[in-house]
């Protein structure tokens, strides 16, 4: 270990046989996150897990916290107090290279809108993370036209995201997301601009899309009908996590 | 009650013995409860008093060898049934709501009440989420009709937690 | 310990894409690409253009020393000798100068240009003086040296196609009037290099050139930032990284700048056609002379891009770009003064050598000058943030247009005071520089005798001896001209003591008066004239007339006369501590022996072009007497020059100063296309919108040109007295380059709003 996680945090979980693994063979978990934008208090000791393979449902009022809490599991927030742990690793104690990293290889992003890139097209979107990785041009916009065809909207691969529908530009954020094969989705209210009809079908190749990669999904929703794709669901209320039933 | 004007809505696009009657029923219908054979008969018996249908007889014998048509007082009625709204229902009684009430009443933590009643909830729309996915167009229209009061329900169960503190106070008060 | 970082993007990758991202976006990328191509370019052709003045000068001398004599000249005559003699003229206010050449043999040398050797009699002119002549104005110069005209000068004797000159070839010159040489070329030592005070000036003059230059091209690479920064976020999402997030925004700040580079060669090959015509006639230049230097283009062409890459990462410096968005640093700390002011302060200091004037040819203080110049125009660059936000901050309600306007400036006024950085800059620049410049015009004006006088203009004759009758037989009668007078100058010394000179200059009341300043005169005054502080002459001394030596008649001071006080510059040319100034009637009769007469020409004002009709006449009489008029006088030579390009830069600057303010209008207008629409769509009227566009523009720019004007008036103060210069405010300077700026601002306004329209019209609601 290089980096050694806060005394705090440490002392308010007894016997932690590791600190470094997380008990229960959680893929991503928070730690009694507390997190505070001036003077409002955004996560008060919020813990969570997150399973690998799991579609997990965070539910809650506007305002309650849920989408901080996701960003802190992503590792793109940093909490005031608490850890964050993936696969064993501190996500709270890395740098900006390494959390970068963590996004763009193992990790995924469906924000409800506006995270397209607008100069460049839809496959180029899809193929950023691969190039991004390393990989080559010419590779990273076959594998983009292949999860555009799976997500059924091969048609928008050369359209700049400004000339697809609400609902094409979501399935491209999918396949953005899922295209580097990672271990774990964040999508914040993915159907949140969309009619009911298109975000029913955003979701349905969403969750089939991850179940298939094995990509475990932290989708924040208040919407219960999103919810229901998930395997389980925890509510934040009041910045804190009030629930978390094992399906 | 649904099933007699269904019934003599299938009934319009030609005669059809009672156990056909019944299979088209479930299958267009019936989602999880299949018509009981009873309840079939009964009902076209009661048809058939109102004159809305009528009997043809088949050559041959056997109990089930009666076929049913549609009679020109059925079809009126039919297109009265479809022309005529339904009530929407209020939702004033809810049994949810006497639950909270009474737990806050008796001291119990009403959150857990209503998060209890949250998990049964999304459990139930998982289950039609699932079957929707898997289903057919049908099936995802009446799942989806479902699954909006559950919606509904679990919206209110929200509303109902943010403003738990208000309604303990206004209840013991 | 943690497992082995992912792999990472190339550089290279990282480049390319940002280079991919600055291309994309459809219409709206390709409007901003083209903004910020522009923007680059109009400022890399001015750099380009200065990079080229080199180049300019140097080819200008080229020609120039092509056709000097200086090791051609030798003292036999031979076959292949020439006498040559410099013609002096002018026309208006324009100079004019010529060669007389008169063949000695039949293998002269030509000058170059020149394809044939010239019979006396026979004239070749430049093609700008032939144009003039042939024109309808140039009937008054018309004829001056002769009707035969036998050809035109060809580009490789001329210092550029404006120049007016000529050669003519003649028979009147001897070895005591003219040179002899047997070669053109070759010139002496470069004389008449420039002073320290116009040195001080160019420098100056260079650093208000560049400063705003620079500060353009930093406006326009940040031209569509704020989308910029949009797309960054969204990078940073998919797992850029802080470094190749730099990288991708290098990249596409690459592309701009090489676009802007590409622009820029393009408008400099436009500028070298256009500009000859603009420039005035004594700076003329060929097209081809327009090239930079190339390690100057070098410098542009590496300095540009790498400027803009630094530019960019500088301005990212202070937003944070996360993966949900951008966080604005400047947001939340107040705009301090005390490191604002640091600068200036430090610029100021470096000055102080100018307090109480400045030495000639003292180089280390020139550099530690022109570093305090560019040290204060920095800061004040500097400064103008903080003023914007503390004026705004205190502005008060007012209309709704008013309000949308202050509002907006106290949000956010960094896209505001980013487009007149440049204008400040440069107006603070030029109000230094036009104030130093009309001080020190003004004292030479001031003490040129010709102004405000009877007399308009003078012949100065070279030839010494009793010439005067031939001019007032020769000008009178010339139209225009209402009299001709004469006066004989002459040196004295005191009987006694022959190192004790004085000047006597013998001539009627008139000459007296116009000369010494003096109201009341009378036949047979005697008025003595001294530089402040210097001995009077005793009366009743006695003095011998003429140069020592040259065997002049006596004459003695009389008990009488008066004496006057003349200003530096007059008694600085004749070279002596006081001068008497004589009537003829009291001289009684003592013999001046060799004098130099010169003759005072009073004009009809009402007759135009009245000092040409007089130097054509002029040079019938004498080809080689130079007329000096009262308003030419001293702004002939270098000062006339200097003013010239001065003029040209300033409405070069004002050229850039508008293009950046339009370009940066046009800007803010396509990033705000949404609150317009939205504002329209509940009913604001466009009047009231435009009005907010004039304001949001205007507010900034009255701070800034206030700023401005402070600071070049104690710039120029301070430069002033550096040069020992009579401080003074050049007010029209201030008035003119302010009011040049708020004409740019309201044109720009005007420009923009067919923009606004468009914007609004149609289709601001919609999203892309």
């Amino acid at each position: 270990m290089t980096t050694s996680p806060p005394a705090a945090s440490a002392s308010t979980h007894p016997a932690p046989a590791d600190p470094g693994t997380t008990p229960g063979g959680a893929l991503l978990a928070a730690h009694d996150l507390h997190l505070a934008f001036g003077p409002t208090t955004a996560l008060a000791s919020a813990s969570l897990e997150v399973h690998p393979g799991e579609v997990l449902a965070l539910m809650g009022p506007s305002g309650s916290g849920k989408s901080t809490l996701l960003h802190c599991l992503a590792g793109i927030l940093r909490p005031d107090s608490g850890r964050v742990t993936y696969g064993g690793r501190d996500l709270t104690a890395m740098s900006d290279v390494e959390r970068s990293a963590l996004r763009r290889s193992e990790f995924g992003f469906v924000f409800q809108f506006g995270q397209l890139v607008p100069e460049l097209t839809c496959a180029e979107n899809v193929a950023l993370p691969l190039r991004l990785a390393g990989v080559g041009r010419r590779d990273a916009l076959g594998t983009a036209r292949e999860w555009l065809t799976r997500l059924e909207v091969p048609d928008v691969a050369d359209k700049r995201p400004g000339q697809t529908s609400g609902g094409q530009g979501q399935r491209v954020a999918v396949a953005r997301a899922l295209v580097t094969r990672p271990r774990v989705v964040f999508a914040d209210e993915p159907t949140g601009a969309l009619d009911s009809l298109n975000g029913e079908r955003v979701m349905q190749m969403f969750v089939a899309a991850a179940r298939d990669t094995g990509a475990a999904v932290v989708l924040v929703t208040h919407e219960a009908r999103v919810a229901a794709y998930s395997d389980r669901e925890a509510v934040v209320r009041d910045g804190r996590v009030r629930e978390q039933v094992r399906a | 009650m649904t099933v007699a004007p269904a019934l003599l809505g299938l009934l319009q696009s030609g005669p059809r013995h009672g156990y056909d009657l019944k299979r088209a029923f479930d299958e267009r219908f019936g989602q999880d409860k299949p018509l009981a054979y009873g309840q079939v008969y009964s009902t076209l018996a009661r048809l058939l008093k109102n004159g809305l249908v009528e009997v043809e007889h088949e050559p041959g014998d056997g109990p089930d060898r009666k076929r049913y048509a549609i009679t020109e007082a059925g079809v009126s009625d039919v297109a009265v049934w479809l022309a005529t709204p339904e009530k929407p229902e209020p939702y004033l009684q809810s049994a949810m709501y006497t639950k909270v009430v009474l737990a806050l009443l008796t001291g119990r933590d009403a959150a857990d009440v209503l998060d209890a009643q949250r998990t049964e909830h999304l459990r139930l729309m998982r289950e039609l989420t699932r079957r929707k996915s898997e289903g057919d167009l049908a099936d995802q229209l009446v799942c989806d009709h479902a699954l909006f009061h559950l919606e509904a329900d679990l919206r209110w169960l929200e509303l109902t937690a943010a403003r738990l503190d208000d309604l303990a106070t206004s209840v013991r008060g | 310990m943690s497992a082995s970082t992912p792999p990472r993007s190339s550089w290279a990758a990282d480049l390319a894409l940002g280079a991919r991202m600055s291309v994309g976006g459809g219409r709206s990328g390709w409007a901003r690409l083209a903004l910020i191509a522009i923007g680059v370019g109009v400022g890399v052709a001015m750099l380009l253009i200065v990079a080229s003045l080199p180049s300019v000068v140097d080819a200008r001398t080229e020609r120039t020393d092509a056709r000097s004599i200086g090791s051609g000249v030798v003292e036999e005559q031979g076959d292949n000798t020439l006498l040559t003699q410099i013609v002096r003229s002018g026309f208006r206010d324009l100079g004019v100068e010529g060669r007389l050449l008169q063949a000695e043999g039949v293998r002269v040398p030509l000058p170059p240009g020149v394809d044939r050797a010239l019979a006396p009699g026979e004239i070749v002119l430049s093609p700008a003086l032939q144009r003039l002549m042939d024109s309808p104005d140039g009937e008054a110069i018309r004829g001056r040296w002769g009707d035969t005209v036998v050809g035109t000068i060809g580009p490789e004797g001329l210092a550029g196609p404006g120049e007016l000159t000529f050669y003519l070839g003649t028979d009147d010159l001897d070895e005591e009037t003219a040179t002899r040489i047997n070669a053109f070329g070759n010139p002496d030592e470069q004389g008449g290099g420039l002073g320290p005070e116009l040195l001080l000036l160019g420098l100056v003059g260079l650093a208000v050139m560049i400063v705003p230059l620079a500060s353009f091209i930093a406006t326009a690479v940040r031209f569509g930032g704020e989308a910029r920064d949009r797309r960054l976020a969204a990078l940073r999402l998919v797992g850029a990284d802080v470094g190749t997030t730099r990288r991708i925004a290098a990249g596409e700040t690459l592309v701009g700048a090489a676009a802007g580079i590409a622009v820029g060669g393009l408008l400099l090959l436009v500028a070298q056609h256009v500009l000859p015509p603009l420039v005035p006639p004594a700076l003329t230049f060929y097209p081809e002379d327009l090239r930079p230097a190339p390690v100057l283009a070098a410098l542009v062409v590496i300095g540009v891009p790498v400027a803009s890459v630094l530019v960019t990462l500088s301005a990212m410096r202070r937003v944070v770009v996360e993966p949900l968005g951008v966080v604005r640093r400047s947001e939340v700390t107040r705009r301090r003064l005390w490191w604002r002011i640091l600068l200036p302060v430090a610029g100021a200091a470096l000055l102080h050598p100018l307090i109480g004037g400045m030495d000639d040819d003292s180089s280390g203080d020139q550099a530690m000058v022109t570093a305090g110049v560019v040290l204060l125009l920095v800061g004040v660059a500097l400064l103008l943030p903080w003023a914007v936000d503390a004026v705004v901050g205190r502005l008060g309600r007012g209309g709704v247009a008013w309000e949308l306007a202050v509002r907006r400036l106290q949000l956010e006024s960094g896209a505001a005071v980013r487009a007149i950085t440049a204008i400040v800059v440069s107006v603070a620049g030029l109000i230094a520089i036009q104030g130093t410049f009309g001080a020190i015009q003004a004292e030479a004006e001031g003490d040129g005798e010709l102004q405000g006088s009877v007399f308009q203009a003078k012949v100065i004759d070279t030839r010494s001896g009793a010439v005067g009758q031939e001019w007032v037989d020769g000008l009178t009668g010339t139209p225009g001209v209402r009299d001709v007078v004469t006066s004989t100058f002459t040196l004295a010394h005191v009987e006694t003591d022959p190192d004790q000179l004085i000047g006597v200059e013998v001539g009627p009341c008139s000459v007296l008066t116009h000369e010494t300043g003096i109201t009341d005169c009378a036949e047979g005054d005697v008025i003595v004239v001294a530089t402040e502080g210097a001995e009077l002459p005793t009366p009743g001394t006695t003095y011998v007339l003429g140069e020592p030596g040259s065997g002049g008649g006596t004459w003695e001071l009389p008990g009488d006369a008066r004496s006057a006080t003349l200003g530096e510059f007059h008694l600085y040319l004749s070279g002596l501590p006081s001068t008497i100034y004589v009537t003829p009637t009291a001289l009684g009769g003592a013999d001046v022996a060799e004098g130099y007469e010169s003759v005072l020409v009073a004009l009809d004002p009402d007759v135009p072009d009245a000092v040409d009709r007089l130097r054509t006449t002029a040079a019938d009489v004498e080809m080689l007497a130079y007329v000096a008029d009262a308003e030419q006088g001293s702004l002939t030579g270098v000062l006339g020059t200097a003013r010239q390009a001065l003029l040209a830069g300033t409405i070069a600057l004002l050229v850039v100063v508008g293009a950046s303010l339009l370009v940066n209008v046009a800007e803010q207008l396509r990033e705000r296309r949404r609150p317009f629409a939205v504002l329209l769509a509940f009913g604001t009227r466009r009047r009231t919108l435009g009005l907010s566009v004039l304001w949001q523009v205007a507010i900034p720019v009255a701070v800034g040109i206030t700023l401005a004007i402070v600071t070049g008036t104690a710039l120029s103060v301070v430069l002033q007295g550096g040069l020992s210069a009579p401080i003074g405010i050049d007010w029209w300077a201030i008035g003119l380059i302010s009011g040049g700026a708020a004409l740019v601002v309201l044109l720009v306004t005007a420009a923009s709003l067919p923009l606004l329209a468009g914007l609004t019209r149609s289709q601001g609601l919609q999203s892309e």
